[in-house]
């Protein structure tokens, strides 16, 4: 199954830090969530994306993840050469990850 | 002392569209009025204008926004909350004078300033020794292929909280007009002045900072940057309404959005936006407060309402976070595209070509296939057999502006030295202005305010 499937997900940046919400559509998958996709597997998913630290909040209050992902905006929001500088398009390649 | 006020956000960032906030100000019923245009990097473009002009310097779209707005504003007895006043909101409340003069309308504006650390330094120059660093991830662009110089700084500009504001609304201002400030601060000043909440109850200073934090980038909790027409599928995108907010005294709210424009709130964009930039959740950074977002609980409470409550706050922050902007490099660019069969290999062969003619000129070249590859930086599904057009994409950084025209000219002279049927070159050349943060004590800013009448 896709995350794609059944949760939606927002990119945010913060100099060279890339923040991906990770919200379940219906709020009954948030523990299957939690325990499928760890901060090694969305590590390994991303590893040509981010490379620095992967941080995973969890919010029951609002049965979503946050993953706060260090060194991922290739040096930074204003200097990056990337198209896509600030990596808003970012959240899409969370929600290709496949979990079992 | 009220219980209820409503805040609308008419505008998220400097070039957002003006009709949504004339139809806040005509029909939402609003007693204050948010204008966000001030992006981290806009403040730095704003300085390199003031430079030029001193009277300059302020939000492009300013007289745009204000000539469009002010009929409904004094109709309707709306104050405006805004930090179009960029690099200079002193010349930027004269202009909105002007504008009120010319229009017979009576009006106090107030522009709120102090945070301009780069102009304190009044021909000095500035320097990186004086401001306490920042975080880890800054220290890697702060090092990163070549360190900033102090003389390639440019503007610095610390983010202030709400005492300016607040202080300009107890002086009846009608429009307020600010220089760099917390965006959250914006909406959270009315709620300080209207309920007399004391700054130092970090708990309302918490609870009042999720609702800024939630409006402030306006359509993006009413269903902009969030549609997905297959999952999240949001009716009349093109007259998308921006949000407004009833706000309680106990700090609670409702979110919504005027009745019959497009968009939508529900649970799921105020939960998009709640996490939206959020680098801590239980430390969210303002200079008013770090306010914890881990107890706050939202409930649909009717179409396009959700109600916001729960979230609490610390402590005010001992520092001011301060956007240094500096002058980084020239960013050259060219694009080429290639359609029909072996589309991806043609492009492949420009971008081999591209690469071997640019590698001496520069060490930072990014070789992007626009349809495959630039967007996700990786191919999560690579199918390279049936790919029918294909834009090759090819962007460096350069000292001078006249070697980044470089990329530029090699993409052009593929017409007729490179793969065949390539086509549809653009070429670019831009300065690129680089931000870091660094943090300053907050005896070494001083919140102030100039009011002006028309």
């Amino acid at each position: 199954m896709r995350l794609y499937d059944i949760a939606h997900s927002r990119a945010g940046d913060k100099g060279n830090t890339l923040t991906l919400s990770l919200i379940p559509y219906n709020e009954a998958d948030y523990s299957m969530l939690c325990e499928k996709v760890t901060v090694a597997n969305v590590k390994e998913h991303l590893k040509e994306i981010v490379h620095g630290e992967v941080i995973r909040y969890e919010l029951p209050n609002i049965s979503s993840l946050l993953f706060v992902c260090h060194n991922a905006l290739m040096g930074g929001v204003t200097t990056s050469l990337s198209l896509d500088t600030h990596g808003k398009a970012l959240s899409y390649a969370l929600l290709e990850m496949e979990i079992k | 002392m009220k219980n209820k006020i409503r805040i609308g956000c008419g505008a998220g960032f400097s070039g957002d569209r003006i009709e949504p906030a004339i139809i806040l100000a005509e029909k939402a019923e609003l007693d204050y009025l948010v204008l966000e245009c001030l992006a981290e990097r806009t403040i730095a473009l704003a300085q390199k204008r003031k430079q030029e002009d001193p009277i300059k310097g302020y939000d492009p779209f300013l007289e745009r926004r204000v000539e469009s707005l002010l009929p409904a504003l004094v109709k309707n007895k709306i104050k405006v909350i805004t930090n179009m006043g960029a690099a200079n909101p002193i010349e930027a409340a004269k202009k909105i004078i002007d504008i009120a003069t010319r229009k017979n309308i009576k009006i106090k504006v107030a522009a709120v300033h102090g945070d301009d650390v780069f102009s304190q330094l009044a021909g000095k120059q500035f320097d990186f020794n004086d401001f306490i660093s920042f975080s880890e991830d800054e220290k890697i662009i702060h090092h990163a292929s070549s360190p900033i110089h102090n003389e390639q700084v440019v503007s610095a500009n610390a983010y202030m909280g709400v005492e300016a504001i607040v202080e300009a609304l107890k002086a009846d201002a009608q429009i307020i007009i600010t220089g760099r400030v917390a965006d959250p601060s914006l909406f959270l000043a009315p709620m300080i002045y209207e309920f007399g909440w004391r700054t130092d109850d970090y708990d309302l200073m918490g609870k009042g900072t999720v609702t800024g934090h939630l409006l402030e980038c306006a359509g993006q909790v009413t269903g902009g940057y969030f549609a997905d027409p297959l999952k999240k599928p949001v009716e009349n995108m093109d007259t998308l309404g921006h949000p407004f907010a009833d706000v309680f005294a106990d700090g609670s709210s409702i979110i919504s959005k005027v009745d019959g424009t497009g968009g939508i709130v529900n649970l799921q964009t105020v939960k998009e936006q709640l996490l939206y930039e959020v680098v801590n959740p239980y430390e969210y950074y303002t200079p008013d407060v770090v306010a914890d977002f881990t107890t706050v609980k939202l409930k649909e409470v009717g179409k396009d309402k959700v109600h916001i409550s729960g979230g609490t706050g610390n402590h005010k922050p001992p520092t001011y976070k301060v956007s240094v902007g500096y002058k980084a490099f020239y960013l050259g660019e060219g694009e080429i595209s290639y359609a029909g069969p072996i589309a991806y290999e043609r492009a492949l062969l420009a971008g081999s070509i591209i690469e071997k003619r640019l590698k001496s000129k520069t060490g930072d070249l990014r070789v992007d296939y626009i349809g495959l590859n630039s967007t996700l930086r990786k191919n999560f599904a690579l199918n390279t057999d049936n790919v029918s057009e294909i834009r090759l994409r090819v962007a460096g950084k350069f000292q001078t502006s006249s070697e980044a025209v470089s990329v530029g000219e090699e993409v052009e002279a593929l017409y007729t030295n490179g793969p065949a049927g390539g086509g549809g070159v653009r070429k670019y050349v831009n300065e690129v202005i680089g931000i870091v943060s660094v943090l300053i004590e907050r005896n070494r800013i001083s919140p102030q305010i100039t009011v002006f009448n028309s």
